[in-house]
């Protein structure tokens, strides 16, 4: 790869800088883009949520006898009501927030979502909700592909990674995501001895604001540098923000604090990216009390912190949260007490905008070869929902785009209209 | 790098971390055939880097206590970062940051099953020395000394080794794989990630090989955790694949007893490793890694090189080695085609730029603002690697990090400097030729220029110098051009 010394100035930079210039006005800028100012934070579980220790069937027997030490006791279950098949369910004891989200009809559960011969694999399975292409989990992300269908200029803030890493979903073809685990860090310095920051940021820019056409691995290296230099400033407006709550002193709650900071600070972002890991409880799940009782004791109540928070500042009814995991885990526990790869899972979508409620049914586990709600001999949830219906909602209704054209097919589906 | 023969500054970027100027003349003398020899055959050079740490002139490190990076993560990170900077053995490294990349085994998940940050450390990073009253072979080497021992040694080898290793029993749960309930983690990862690669096996290969490893379990309580072939726990029935186990077309592992039951799991290592789809996938990785990763790889190549590994019965330094001395490796079409990992990166830098005063451990934070701390792959698959490594936050950090490493040697900078300080142009070309970039554009050389007379002019005075020796390397080690390698 050498660099060309062929001039490319007629055609990259003029485009480029008006690209990557900050806007004066941001809230122009984004309708401009035809962008409501909805937003959207789409929050993973990663490692694979056991879906029936978060939404316990406490009156099926069957989740006792296949969970002879990890289920939860039905009288400490978090009692929800009855989904349309008739399930009696409860939430997980540590989940109250949550709980009191879903009794304010805020909170949507979806059961049962996943798509056909649902992958085993973490990584694969991951690929497949980002891409929402099972056949062919690669290239870019569906959340990705609604950015590229946004209107140029775009904001190079207009979504955040609030993990350290690009996440699939949100790889776009012609959007360079920022990744921003922790907004104090995200400051350009230069060496305190060589004079003033000031040289050294316009040198930077400078040098990084040419897009060579036969280079495009080091057009997108510099185009990340332009975009880092030019949101460094707006980022640092984060730091700043006072919440109207307390947030769990943990990565979560620190990750939806500064989620919350950019709405309140105006900064331009819409869709967020957030993440939190743990769950690939395979041995010493310790479901009621410890690992996993944990794992949702955080998330509950950073949820709520963050719920509360928003409301406060009046931003609850313009914001969507969208959870997932890569998969369910298996019905019978197994021998380390733990739960090992399964199928379909919980979505769940959470906002002052959502049609809080049940959507699909609970599955039964009794393991007799005609029961439809389960598969792969019995061990496992069998979808019931295309997670990409989810996803289609969430485009067609929330964003304002076309699923169709976003997910390559309709997957459209009445009766999952929790927005 | 004017000076460096340049198809030995390629060579020494890929199968090193790249060269201090001051070396350039030794390696140029070794002519490239000669390098590359020497970069393969290591084993003439004596392993004793490690008796430098804390000596003068190297690299330091900073501990809580006493340096102790047998039993203390961020020791054993500091003397890896020291290795990498100061190995006399380039490509033995090399090979072992790629296999931790391929075997990735993450500290903070198997500090908990093996009951303690000192026990997960030696698991991990443990030099053989350590707890030698009962020397059994693989168990008593942290992981990344086995992947340092077998860095050009047979792969399948390597796989039962680490397969038995207590870090990777521990990281996949092979220390709950129980005869009536086996335990998939392992079984799936050994045939999606470390060998064959997913859409090759079945899911029922999955359950068939948890059953292979049952009982492969794990001794906690003394000093080293230790692998521990439970018998009792292991499933005696026969195992069967969708594939070949056997060279006779067997798919069927039998049924043995119990004492002979670790048989199985040799027998199915030594199945993943000559699966027909393993010695490519093995090599398509190695292609990336050494010649590039932005286009498909060489067809030709890629099959000349799978021949080798079975023709070889995976002997990798056969294989490494015909692809360093590939005329594909050596075409100039391929230099810079890939983006520096983090720790390539920083490795570089402070090799080209200098090290004294500087301590390994100032770069640990960085690392991990970048994305990648050593000991803590981010999951089981490794890094993402490529243009994920590049993010508007990741390449604050590294930008970042240019400026902290510019500014922590400003002076050595000037000294060295300062007889170069005629001319912008004499002092910039000096610096080209201590940090390896490819041919800057036009542009890129004037905006530069323009930075070392933006404020007063150049006049070549040593506060000038100080200032813009330091200004400069930070400029050009965060620069675009940089982060490939």
């Amino acid at each position: 790869m050498r660099v060309t010394r062929r001039s490319f100035f007629r055609n990259g930079v003029g485009a480029f800088t008006l690209g990557f210039a900050a806007p004066p006005f941001l809230t122009d800028l984004a309708q401009a883009q035809g962008m409501s100012t909805r937003s959207l934070v789409v929050l993973y579980l990663s490692g694979g949520n056991d879906a029936l220790s978060f939404l316990v069937p406490y009156t099926d027997d069957a989740y006792y006898n296949r969970r002879p030490t990890q289920a939860i006791a039905a009288s400490s279950v978090l009692q929800v009501g009855t989904d349309s098949s008739g399930a009696a369910l409860g939430l997980h004891p540590r989940l109250g927030g949550l709980k009191s989200i879903f009794d304010a009809g805020q909170l949507a559960i979806i059961q049962r979502t996943g798509y056909d011969y649902s992958s085993r694999s973490h990584f694969q399975g991951l690929d497949i909700w980002s891409t929402a292409n099972p056949d062919a989990p690669r290239g870019t992300g569906w959340l990705g592909r609604y950015l590229d269908t946004l209107l140029s200029p775009i904001d190079p803030l207009v979504a955040w990674n609030t993990t350290d890493r690009l996440p699939r979903t949100l790889q776009a073809a012609t959007v360079g995501v920022p990744s921003i685990p922790d907004p104090w860090r995200y400051t350009f310095n230069s060496p305190p001895g060589s004079g003033p920051t000031q040289f050294a940021k316009v040198a930077a820019l400078k040098n990084s604001s040419h897009l060579p056409p036969t280079n495009p691995h080091l057009a997108f290296v510099n185009s990340t540098a332009q975009a880092a230099l030019a949101t460094a400033q707006r980022v640092e407006l984060v730091t700043r923000y006072n919440p109207t709550v307390n947030y769990p002193e943990s990565g979560l709650g620190y990750a939806l604090q500064n989620v919350s900071g950019a709405l309140v600070k105006e900064i331009g972002t819409r869709v967020f990216w957030v993440q939190t890991g743990g769950y690939d409880t395979h041995a010493g799940q310790d479901t009621t009390n410890g690992w996993y009782a944990d794992l949702v004791g955080d998330l509950g109540q950073s949820l709520i912190a963050f719920r509360n928070d928003l409301k406060n500042q009046g931003l609850f009814d313009s914001t969507l949260v969208l959870l997932f995991s890569e998969f369910g885990r298996e019905v019978s526990e197994n021998s380390s007490e733990g739960t090992d790869h399964g199928a379909a899972g919980l979505m769940m979508a959470l906002g002052g905008g959502v049609a809080g409620g049940f959507y699909g049914t609970a599955a039964s586990l009794t393991n007799t070869p005609d029961n439809p709600t389960l598969e792969y001999e019995g061990r496992d949830v069998k979808h019931e929902t295309d997670f990409r219906s989810v996803y289609a909602r969430v485009i067609d209704d929330w964003l304002g785009a076309n699923s169709i054209a976003i997910l390559g097919s309709d997957f459209r589906n009445p009766r999952v209209d929790f927005v | 790098m004017s000076d460096l023969n340049p198809a030995i500054a390629h060579l020494l970027r890929r199968a090193g971390f790249g060269v201090n100027a001051a070396d350039a003349e030794s390696w140029n003398q070794y002519g490239v055939v000669g390098s590359v020899n020497r970069l393969i055959d290591y084993e003439f050079i004596a392993d004793d880097v490690d008796d430098l740490i804390g000596a003068s002139g190297y690299l330091g490190t900073i501990s809580e206590g006493d340096f102790d990076p047998d039993n203390q993560i961020s020791d054993a990170r500091q003397r890896w970062l020291f290795r990498l900077v100061h190995t006399k053995r380039p490509l033995q490294e090399k090979m072992t940051l790629f296999w931790h990349n391929h075997f990735a085994t993450g500290f903070n998940k198997i500090t908990g099953q093996l009951g303690g940050a000192e026990q997960a450390t030696r698991a991990l990073a443990a030099k053989p020395t350590l707890d030698t009253a009962e020397p059994t072979f693989f168990s008593q080497r942290g992981q990344i000394e086995l992947f340092r021992d077998f860095a050009l040694g047979n792969f399948r080898d390597l796989l039962l080794a680490v397969s038995e290793g207590p870090a990777m029993v521990a990281w996949l749960d092979g220390d709950s794989n129980f005869r009536r309930n086996p335990q998939e983690n392992f079984a799936r990862e050994l045939m999606e990630l470390f060998t064959m690669g997913v859409g090759v096996f079945t899911e029922s290969d999955v359950h068939e090989a948890a059953r292979v490893f049952t009982g492969w379990n794990l001794h906690l309580g003394g000093a080293f955790p230790r692998f521990w072939f439970n018998k009792f726990q292991h499933d005696v029935d026969a195992k069967t694949f969708s594939f070949s186990i056997y060279p006779n077309g067997d798919r069927t592992i039998p049924s043995r007893s119990r004492n002979e039951g670790k048989q199985d799991g040799i027998d199915f290592i030594d199945a993943v490793a000559r699966h027909p789809e393993t010695g490519p996938r093995l090599v398509r990785k190695l292609y990336a890694f050494f010649v590039n990763e932005f286009d498909p790889p060489n067809a030709a190549l890629v099959d000349q090189l799978s021949a080798t590994y079975y023709a070889t019965d995976c002997d990798m330094r056969a294989v490494v080695g015909q692809l360093l001395r590939s005329n594909v490796f050596h075409d100039p079409a391929n230099y810079w085609t890939r983006y520096s990992w983090p720790v390539e990166f920083v490795v570089r830098l402070i090799r080209e730029v200098g090290w004294t005063g500087f301590s390994a451990r100032a770069a640990m934070t960085p690392l991990a603002n970048m994305g990648q701390t050593l000991f803590e792959p981010p999951d089981v698959s490794g890094w993402s690697l490529g243009s994920s490594w590049i993010s508007t936050g990741r390449m604050l950090a590294r930008m970042n990090f240019a400026a902290q490493l510019a500014e922590n040697q400003r002076i050595a900078l000037r000294d060295a400097a300062l007889g170069s300080a005629v001319t912008p142009d004499a002092f910039l070309n000096y610096f080209l030729d201590q940090l390896a970039l490819p041919d800057l554009s036009r542009d890129v050389r004037a905006t530069l220029l323009e930075y070392l007379e933006v404020d007063q002019g150049w006049v070549g005075s040593k506060s000038q110098v100080t200032r813009k020796a330091s200004g400069l390397v930070h400029l050009l080690g965060a620069s675009s051009e940089y982060q490939f390698v």
